[in-house]
């Protein structure tokens, strides 16, 4: 506490008192630098590298399964040095292995890469930097963060390996059958590192949370004013919001669940028998769990999308040449997808035995956010519409997020029509609308924000051509993977199944199966390129110029490499808002919001001039010093 | 069918790879190496990528097009119930607006990339916002998806309403890993349960101290009349489950301590289905789809629509459980027995067999 406090106090000082001496927070070694390090740099880079290593991981299982579905028959004994006895005398995958998979696939992909590697990545890395902050409010908090994660992920990552295997029921883990050890193997000691491994994930990005929110907040530069903030970092502060309401409901639905299935109490479990007894439980609901999980699992799918959604309307803009269009109204739909994120989470309970009222009430809900959304995908049309437009690896995944953001909140529209769900829930309809909307969309929005900020991060460009062969490939395979899962769904087949051969209606599609696990395999091979690429150009590739892509964002207005406090002298000041691209009269088509519109007379708009005076007046010292 | 999906997957990967190599080494030839990139803003990889964006819209359309129409009648399951076909209405409904949207935002997503690339002599239009615009695509998405919920709504209190009261009851209950379907037999009313009373022989907990229970039977086939309606009590026994049956459109979660409840009218019966689809083969069958374990694959069980008479008839054979698990009469109270004798039907079998044991010992 008292390091916080310390350390709070020294960025207020630096951020108020215009002090020049940071000296003393050069004097790393490799373990506070590289490991138990407080600079958010180091620590975005952290997340970023731990997100990487569960990305393949999660890919990789889903490619298990994969073979499964698509070729039935294969002989997997090869795979038995790596899976030992879960692959079954006749060379195939066990079916209880099977859902260890899924499960495991499902949890890996949207915990710990598209929340704490997405999240935990970006908002660390562009908070201080796109804000004008020597660092986060509490670097102590913030490393803490990371290495809650961590700690998470090690005990995740073991519960692969043990006897009874790890989790079996499905990413959400509905009770009973995650309570019951009886009921499937997993539901033993696989469950409860799961539980384990879980608290401290939630412990980690409500920590993380706090933080980002704390720092915009407060840190902000001087002229920063919440109508000046990069679209970014209005995305990161509304993820850590929706974050920090969320995430505590799962805790508590989490731990009723550790309670249930240690000490003998019936939040979740009633008239149960199982395995030739009755169990004492009664009293309990399912239904409870459920609602206290999707409480946070619906929000949980728009704290993967939002700061996707940022990054790539920064991206967009910037690539387009253009001012991002409706830039209040972006903000206004962040907002609004925040706050009805809340309110449509029974959605998934259409089927559930929810009493049909709620369910009309929830439909209603459901597909009032969808009208935000829609506003966001017109405003990108809009903003590349008349651009001039810059294809960087970085804008093409941008622009490759807003077509499977499309397609996959296009079904959701069916799926949030409680009379349609009926028949799409749990199927393969399901698994093709979350892949493209929540899986892909975020997955891009990832990989553009690596591509766009690796200057920055590592001081080097990664390779465009690579960046183009991987685009087109991953854009072409996700397509080629989901899109015919959504025609597999409509015929109704059941996600979760080992296989389909046991029923008449779904013994089709074997070709489709086929065909989707072979794309699978080639996107997923069509990633080593990603990765060639991003460890090759952290050493060896060309150094960056300072604004390689004429941005307008604070973050390039530091050195190649920043160090500790981001800039060596002063913080730079704002004077604009920054999304001032192509403005008319100005010779170059980018003016950096720092900037002040007493510089750029000629290209000023009527209501922007009258501000040059209040500038004068405001900030006349610090404009001086920045340029002596 | 797979080869050719295959082919043209296989052949649009190595198109791409092909060119954007090929164009590298053009580039390379021309201009020594690719440092240069830096004078000018854009190197010819926009272009590429440009028309990569055009040809994905037109292959990718054409593809999504092609492979709807040829493989329809696959993906689109036969519809057997009342409700399925409102069902159908709003699904092909919602399809062809949010279609339309799909296919229209994709082309100017695709087009604009391709028309606005990068030139060196042209300057981005400036052009923050438009307030008109704005409210006009708020307002539009609105309208039109206000009017997908109205009838999403209206086909959903349909389905959801209250069962008439002369639908026929039938009760499903998942259990690790099958199903079992109980009926309440000639009183029309199903008996009483209680998860405590379950053992090796009475798997749904059956109580006898319930008058109901009596004449229930337990068939290995779950047979339902054509043009009645039909109510599905849905329980669960030890974990989630959910009964899932395609052809009717028709899902509900069986909830361990929680009974649920979905109710439909079936349209065709299995031999006019038989015909349609002029396979002799085909059964309408109940699937889980709620995630319960190693069997949740495996959960299969047969749904016979009959005729009306057919279904009558058949349900008169069925014999009650009770007469076939006699040892359970112990369990019914002494005043009781009588009654249960009488209504399971054992009374009848004893009478018969008396009867045959003393033609035989003449
Ligand atoms: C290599 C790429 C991927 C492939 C081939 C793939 C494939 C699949 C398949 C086929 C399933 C359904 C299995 C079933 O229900 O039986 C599944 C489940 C799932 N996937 Fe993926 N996936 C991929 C990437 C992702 C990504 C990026 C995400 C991030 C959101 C993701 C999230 C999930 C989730 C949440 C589930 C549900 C797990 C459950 O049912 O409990 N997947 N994946
Ligand atoms: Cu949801
Ligand atoms: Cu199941």
């Amino acid at each position: 506490m008292a390091t916080t406090e310390v350390q709070f106090e020294d960025h207020i000082a630096h951020h108020g008192a215009d002090d020049h001496d940071h000296d003393h927070e050069h004097h790393d070694n490799f373990i506070t630098k590289y490991i138990f390090s407080t600079d958010h740099k180091m620590i975005g880079k952290q997340y970023l590298i731990t997100g990487i290593f569960w990305a393949i991981l999660g890919g990789a299982l889903s490619l298990i399964f994969r073979l499964q579905l698509g070729f039935p028959e294969m002989q997997l004994e090869w795979l038995r040095p790596i899976l030992g006895k879960w692959i079954t005398e006749t060379g195939s995958i066990d079916p209880e292995f099977y859902l260890a998979l899924v499960t495991m696939h499902g949890t890996i992909m949207v915990f710990f890469v598209l929340t704490a590697g997405l999240s935990g990545t970006f908002s660390n890395y562009l908070i201080p930097l796109q804000i004008g902050a020597r660092d986060m409010a509490s670097g102590f908090i913030n490393m803490l963060s990371y290495w809650f994660f961590f700690l998470s992920s090690v005990i995740m990552l073991s519960s692969l390996f043990i006897e009874t295997g790890p989790a079996m029921g499905g990413w959400t883990v509905y009770p009973p059958l995650s309570a019951l050890e009886v009921a499937i193997p997993g539901s033993g000691l696989g469950m409860t590192l799961w539980l384990v491994a879980m608290s401290f994930f939630i412990i980690s990005t409500l920590l993380g949370g706090i933080n980002y929110i704390t720092t915009v907040i407060n840190l902000r530069t001087r002229g920063m004013s919440f109508s000046k903030l990069p679209l970014t970092i209005w995305a990161f502060f509304l993820t850590a919001v929706i974050g920090l309401l969320a995430f505590p409901v799962l805790f508590s639905g989490a731990l009723l669940l550790i309670f249930d299935r240690s000490f003998g109490t019936s939040f979740y479990l009633s008239d149960i028998y199982i395995a030739g007894e009755a169990l004492p439980n009664v009293g309990g609901s399912p239904i409870l769990y459920q609602h206290l999980f999707w409480f946070l699992g619906h929000p949980e799918v728009y704290i993967v999308l939002l700061p996707a959604l940022g990054i790539t309307s920064e991206i967009i803009a910037t690539n387009s040449r253009k001012p991002i269009f409706g830039y209040r109204a972006m903000i206004g739909s962040l907002l609004g997808i925040t706050i009805l994120s809340f309110v449509v989470w029974a959605h998934h309970m259409f089927v559930s035995g929810l009493n049909p009222f709620l369910g009309s009430i929830f439909m209603f809900l459901t597909l009032i956010i969808a009208v935000p959304s829609a506003v966001k995908v017109f405003n990108y049309l809009a903003t590349l519409w008349r651009g001039n437009i810059i294809f960087t690896p970085a804008m093409l995944f941008s622009i490759g997020l807003v077509s499977v953001f499309i397609s996959g909140g296009i079904t959701g529209i069916f799926l949030g029509n409680s009379a349609i769900d009926i028949q799409l829930h749990d199927t393969y309809f399901v698994v093709a609308h979350f892949h493209l909307v929540m899986g892909s969309a975020s997955f891009f929005g990832l990989m553009a924000g690596v591509y766009h900020w690796f200057p920055k991060m590592f001081g080097r460009m990664m390779s465009n051509r690579l960046g183009y062969v991987h685009f087109w490939l991953t854009f072409i395979g996700v397509y080629l993977v989901f899109f015919p899962l959504h025609y597999i769904g409509i015929a109704g087949f059941p996600r979760r199944y080992y296989s389909f051969t046991n029923f008449d209606a779904f013994s089709g599609f074997t070709d489709l199966n086929m065909f989707v696990t072979v794309s699978a395999f080639i996107t997923f091979g069509a990633q080593f390129l990603f990765l060639f690429n991003f460890f090759y150009s952290m050493y060896k590739g060309r150094i960056a110029p300072l604004n390689p892509w004429r941005s307008n964002t604070l973050e390039w207005t530091t050195p190649l490499n920043p160090g500790h406090g981001n800039w060596p002298g002063v913080i730079p000041t704002v004077y604009r808002w920054p999304y001032d691209y192509s403005k008319p009269g100005s010779e170059e088509d980018f003016i950096p919001q720092t900037v002040p519109y007493a510089l750029t007379p000629e290209s000023n708009l009527p209501h922007e001039d009258e501000l040059v005076d209040r500038e004068k007046e405001q900030d006349a010292i610090v404009v001086d010093d920045n340029q002596s | 069918m797979f080869e050719i999906i295959i082919g043209i997957g296989a052949l649009l990967v190595l198109l791409i790879i092909y060119m954007i190599f090929r164009v590298f080494t053009l580039m390379n030839v021309v201009k020594g190496n690719d440092k240069n990139q830096d004078d000018e803003r854009v190197s010819v990889n926009n272009k590429i990528n440009a028309w990569m964006f055009m040809a994905v819209l037109f292959l990718g359309f054409g593809l999504f097009f092609w492979y709807s129409y040829t493989r329809f009648d696959e993906y689109v399951l036969p519809v057997a119930s009342v409700h399925g076909i409102e069902y159908e209405s709003i699904f092909w409904i919602t399809t062809a607006v949010t279609g339309i949207v799909f296919v229209l935002t994709h082309i100017l997503l695709f087009y604009f990339p391709f028309r606005y690339r990068f030139k060196n002599d042209a300057k981005a239009l400036f052009y923050p916002d438009n307030t008109k615009l704005e409210i006009a695509w708020t307002i539009i998405p609105a309208i039109v998806l206000s009017i997908l919920v109205f009838s999403g709504w209206r086909v959903w209190s349909d389905i959801t309403e209250k069962a008439p009261d002369n639908a026929e009851v039938v009760e499903i209950v998942g259990y690790q890993f099958a199903w079992a379907v109980r009926y309440p037999g000639q009183d029309k009313q199903l008996g009483d349960f209680d998860f405590r009373l379950i053992d090796a022989e009475n798997q749904l907990g059956m109580d006898f101290t319930d008058k109901a229970s009596f004449d229930d039977f337990i068939p290995q086939e779950l047979h339902i009349p054509k043009g009645q309606p039909v109510l599905f009590k849905i329980r669960a026994r030890d974990v989630l489950h959910s009964v899932f049956v395609p052809h009717f459109r028709l899902k509900m979660d069986a909830v361990p301590g929680m009974p649920t409840r979905f109710w439909f009218t079936p349209t065709k019966s299995t031999a006019e289905m038989r015909a349609e689809l002029n396979d002799p083969e085909f059964n309408y069958e109940l699937a889980c789809t709620e995630v319960c374990g190693r069997g949740h694959f495996s959960m299969r069980f047969i749904i016979v629509v009959d005729e009306p008479e057919e279904y009558a008839k058949w349900y008169a054979e069925q014999a009650s459980w009770l007469s076939q698990n006699e040892e359970y009469l112990a369990k019914i109270p002494v005043e009781l027995r009588e009654v249960a004798m009488i209504s399971a039907g054992i009374e009848d079998k004893t009478k018969k067999e008396i009867k045959e044991e003393v033609k035989a010992s003449f």
